[in-house]
């Protein structure tokens, strides 16, 4: 699946299917400070992503 | 995961509260604790006039959309800081917002362009100043948002401050020691001198994955980037360490802030000290003499439980 990354904006590809709690996991990123959208709508930790979804990881933390 | 309340399919989980919710329910929740700040903290009444500070960030953008949801009368003010294409792209979201929501409720967006005033941007003044950027964007921003509360006759100007914020700057005052910025931390700041505007934080018990969350369900058009200037501040690095705790142990940022509250709320009544504490609790053990609250010391029943115990 292609993941899209802020700060700065990046795609990665990752290998799907994965747990959106996993693949967070993996990009060693905290879910405290992101969401994962998978589409246009929010997803769960528990919920699985497929390798032909389109997922945006974003980061909730402002430095204001 | 499905939501507690009417069992469809979840799309948050918020672990603090032990809860996750749907869309529907979620952006009840939300409505409700922002509805249970204003009421506790006296923060405004149903006809007052609220001035809201936006940036065009999740914050502000959804504190905007929150009030006006619930029916409150409420204008924003944009400063435009002038600080190349995220000032653009900042600006850009809060017009369409302001276009395409808040207008069909009445309410206006006020703008402020450094520029104009100031002949420059925030980082141009604040080189010619020889002062930080945002020491600078923060005096700017404060005056402009209280002249405009005072000179259009708001009773009240809100600001998108939320629990991550005052948690990370409870933090870092703890850290210093700030006594004098102790003070100033609540989520309800008075008119204090004639001039000065009433400040409130609406969103004090929602955490910025809350808000952020809340802004893509409700399909808020916000800017993801950052301001150029945070990049590297304290505040990141107090909000990341944060977030690693409450990942351990969710709940640890509202214990934090919201006890923080409770212990400034309470009046002083004189606390008996430590040493007069002792001396009415203390006496001594039943059996070696040394100090104890039991009347035999836990020392002594552990060693008696020793010797009746059956050896191995
Ligand atoms: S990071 Fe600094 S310059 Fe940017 S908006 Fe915040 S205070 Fe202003
Ligand atoms: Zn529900
Ligand atoms: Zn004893």
């Amino acid at each position: 699946m292609i993941v899209q990354l802020s700060h700065p904006q990046r795609q990665v590809e990752i290998k799907g299917p994965k747990r959106t709690k996993e693949l967070l996991r993996e990009l060693n990123l905290v879910m405290e400070a992101h969401l994962v959208i998978r589409g246009d709508e929010l997803v769960t930790e528990d919920e699985m992503l497929a390798d032909a979804d389109q997922v945006e990881i974003r980061p909730v933390i402002s430095g204001g | 995961m499905n939501c507690g309340k009417c069992k469809t399919k979840a799309v948050i989980s918020l672990p603090r509260h032990n809860a996750a919710f749907c869309k529907g329910c979620f952006t009840t929740f939300m409505h409700e604790q922002v509805a249970r700040a204003i009421k506790s903290f006296k923060m405004f009444a149903p006809e007052d006039r609220i001035l809201v500070a936006v940036s065009g960030g999740k914050d502000s953008l959804a504190l905007w959309h929150i009030l006006l949801t619930l029916g409150y009368r409420a204008d924003a003010l944009y400063v435009n800081l002038g600080i190349g294409a995220y000032s653009d792209e900042s600006h850009r979201k809060v017009r369409h917002y302001a276009d395409t929501v808040a207008a069909a409720h009445g309410a206006k967006l006020i703008v402020h362009v450094v520029e104009q005033e100031a002949g420059g941007g925030i980082r141009e003044l604040a080189t010619v100043l020889h002062r930080p950027t945002c020491s600078t964007c923060g005096t700017i921003k404060r005056y402009q948002f209280n002249r405009a509360a005072v000179e259009q006759d708001y009773d009240v100007m809100a600001t998108g401050h939320n629990l991550d914020d005052e948690a990370a700057r409870l933090l870092g005052n703890v850290l210093h020691w700030q006594d004098e910025y102790l003070e100033k931390q609540g989520p309800t700041l008075p008119a204090s001198v004639e001039g000065f505007a009433k400040k409130v934080k609406p969103l004090c018990r929602l955490s910025e994955r809350e808000i952020a969350a809340y802004a893509v369900v409700n399909r808020i058009d916000y800017i993801v980037e950052e301001c150029p200037m945070a990049k590297g501040s304290k505040m990141i690095l107090y909000k990341e360490v944060l977030n690693r705790l409450e990942t351990e142990s969710p709940g640890t940022k509202q214990r934090f802030y919201w006890g923080f509250l409770e212990k400034q709320n309470k009046p002083d009544v004189p606390k008996e000290s430590m040493a007069e504490k002792d001396q009415r609790t203390l006496h001594p053990c039943q059996s070696c003499g040394q100090p104890t609250t039991a009347d035999t010391c836990s020392y002594c029943k552990m060693m008696a439980k020793a010797k009746t115990a059956t050896p191995r």
